[in-house]
């Protein structure tokens, strides 16, 4: 078992619906042990894209190649109706049977061992998502899918959550495809960064992506001085709403 | 020993109610009491089209239930019509040609009320070995699908991300909608079916906090509206199947009272 073996291949992906291209060719490799992280705007394709790689839509363009099964995912956002009583006990062994040792120890991990017996309805945001973030990890996937898995989590919680995160894909060597608005985070703790705006404006390694000219149009001047600033070419512009207008080439 | 038709009825309910119990958790925590209901109606037509064809009432009910419900899942992703809206539009529609083909029946003899409010008195021990026959193979399957069918309950993507395949278990699981349906009308009629389905469980869940013990109170409550209410209906002489519905709403209200205890109790 190779340390870069790929474990999921998006080739030219795209999503067509009601009229316009959610996201349109983009391709990513998510490799055994490494951090694939998705960044850019609202409404740029980063749940839909996530969605694609895990395979939730049938008629897409272009094409997805999963070669794991064991998968886990976070998704952006769970709500329980009032009509479903379910436990965190009963949350963990969701899509998995679970010994009561791996819920302990996935509980510690997260931080809410002491929340094992409660309704999920009864926690709190940050709770919840430490919750979801416990199931997602607790049998060891080889593939880890997190959309926005820190949100509303408390600062302090949130490092400790990413440096988990970060733990995670070393320790089990899985690979893990993270979607954050955290780009302190993302620019640190991430192997391979891809910005989106309905399609891949530019990805690469955190450093590169940091110093290309659209990442900058697209999350300000300042967020590339998180790392180090770099002139770089850049091919074309964005109108609002993520539209090419003109090919510099 | 099915000689006495008190007997025969009380069989005939517990059989049913061990089945609508954890198929009425699934219908309420997916909100398809009104798509339960829609099946029931359609169990009128298949009535009606199995004494025009002379041919088994249950298997026809059976194959109309689920012919309805795949119409209705496909219509559903072709069509802009809202949910509630179809379900309306199949449900009466399929009562109202039922109806209309019992007008050109008129040749034989047709008990409407039995269909519609169940017939406890015309359940032989024929109808006995199709309703625990067809329960067993109900609960059977229910079981092996359990942890899919749930896990899409609670997030259809997260269930499908991680394998559960949920689109297929749905199928699977309206299909067993429609079969319980199927050898249930004559115990409690297509127009209360649901209420079997729903009341119980909705006293479960004020009554418990976790999925096992909600299916379990769910039965518990279904076993006790079948055992009071057909007693009370064969007593005072009322119809079996909105005797057993009444009983299940006495419940249901008793249950609100420890419900606002727990809320209080939450509260520390």
């Amino acid at each position: 078992m190779s340390n870069n073996e790929v474990l999921v291949k998006v080739s030219n992906a795209g999503l067509y619906k009601n009229g316009k291209w959610l996201v349109k060719n983009v391709s990513l490799n998510i490799n055994r042990g490494k951090i694939v992280t998705l960044i850019g705007p609202n409404g740029s394709g980063k749940t839909t894209t996530a969605k694609i790689a895990l395979g939730l839509y049938k008629n897409i363009e272009g094409s997805v190649e999963r070669l794991t099964n064991k998968i886990s995912y976070v998704p952006q956002k769970v709500s329980i109706d009032w009509t479903l009583p379910v436990r965190v006990l009963d949350f963990m062994i969701l899509t998995q049977d679970l010994e009561e040792k791996e819920i302990t120890d996935a509980l510690i991990l997260t931080g809410v061992e002491k929340l094992k017996h409660s309704n999920l309805r009864d926690l709190s945001g940050g709770e919840f998502q430490r919750v979801l973030l416990a199931r997602a990890i607790a049998k060891k996937p080889e593939l880890l899918v997190l959309d926005e898995p820190v949100q509303g989590v408390d600062f302090t919680g949130e490092v400790a959550l990413y440096g988990l995160i970060k733990k995670i894909s070393e320790t089990l060597k899985c690979g893990i495809l993270l979607i954050s608005h955290d780009l302190h985070v993302v620019m640190s703790a991430t192997d391979h960064v891809v910005c989106l705006n309905g399609h891949v404006c530019c990805s690469g390694s955190p450093v590169d992506v940091a110093q290309n000219k659209e990442y900058k149009e697209l999350f300000g001047e300042k967020s590339s001085q998180l790392l180090s600033i770099y002139e770089h070419e850049h091919d074309h512009v964005h109108s609002s709403d993520g539209k090419i207008v003109k090919d510099i080439n | 020993m099915f000689d006495d038709f008190f007997i025969r009825a009380i069989v005939a309910g517990v059989g049913i109610a061990l089945v609508t119990g954890p198929l009425g958790c699934f219908v309420v925590w997916r909100r398809l009491s009104f798509f339960g209901d829609t099946l029931a109606h359609s169990a009128l037509l298949g009535v009606l089209i199995s004494i025009s064809l002379d041919v088994n009432v249950s298997l026809t009910i059976f194959i109309v239930s689920s012919l309805v419900a795949m119409l209705l899942l496909r219509l559903e992703k072709t069509t802009n019509l809202a949910g509630d809206s179809l379900l309306g539009l199949i449900s009466h529609s399929s009562l109202a040609i039922g109806l209309v083909i019992l007008g050109f029946l008129s040749f034989i003899r047709f008990d409407v009320m039995g269909v519609l409010f169940g017939d406890i008195l015309s359940v032989n021990t024929n109808d006995l070995l199709i309703i625990w026959i067809g329960g067993a193979l109900i609960l059977l399957v229910l079981w092996y699908i359990w942890k899919p069918l749930f896990a899409s309950t609670v997030n259809y993507e997260l269930a499908e991300a991680e394998g559960m395949r949920p689109e297929r278990v749905n199928a699977i699981f309206t299909v067993l909608l429609a079969a319980l349906i199927a050898i249930s009308i004559k115990m409690i009629g297509v127009l209360l079916i649901t209420g079997l389905l729903i009341i119980p469980t909705a006293m479960a869940r004020n009554l418990s906090n976790n999925p096992k013990q909600m299916v379990i109170l769910s039965v518990i409550g279904g076993l006790l509206s079948v055992f009071i209410g057909l007693y009370t209906s064969f007593e005072i002489n009322t119809a079996s199947g909105p005797t057993i519905v009444v009983v299940a709403l006495i419940l249901f209200i008793l249950s609100l009272t420890r419900i606002t205890k727990n809320t209080h109790g939450l509260k520390k």
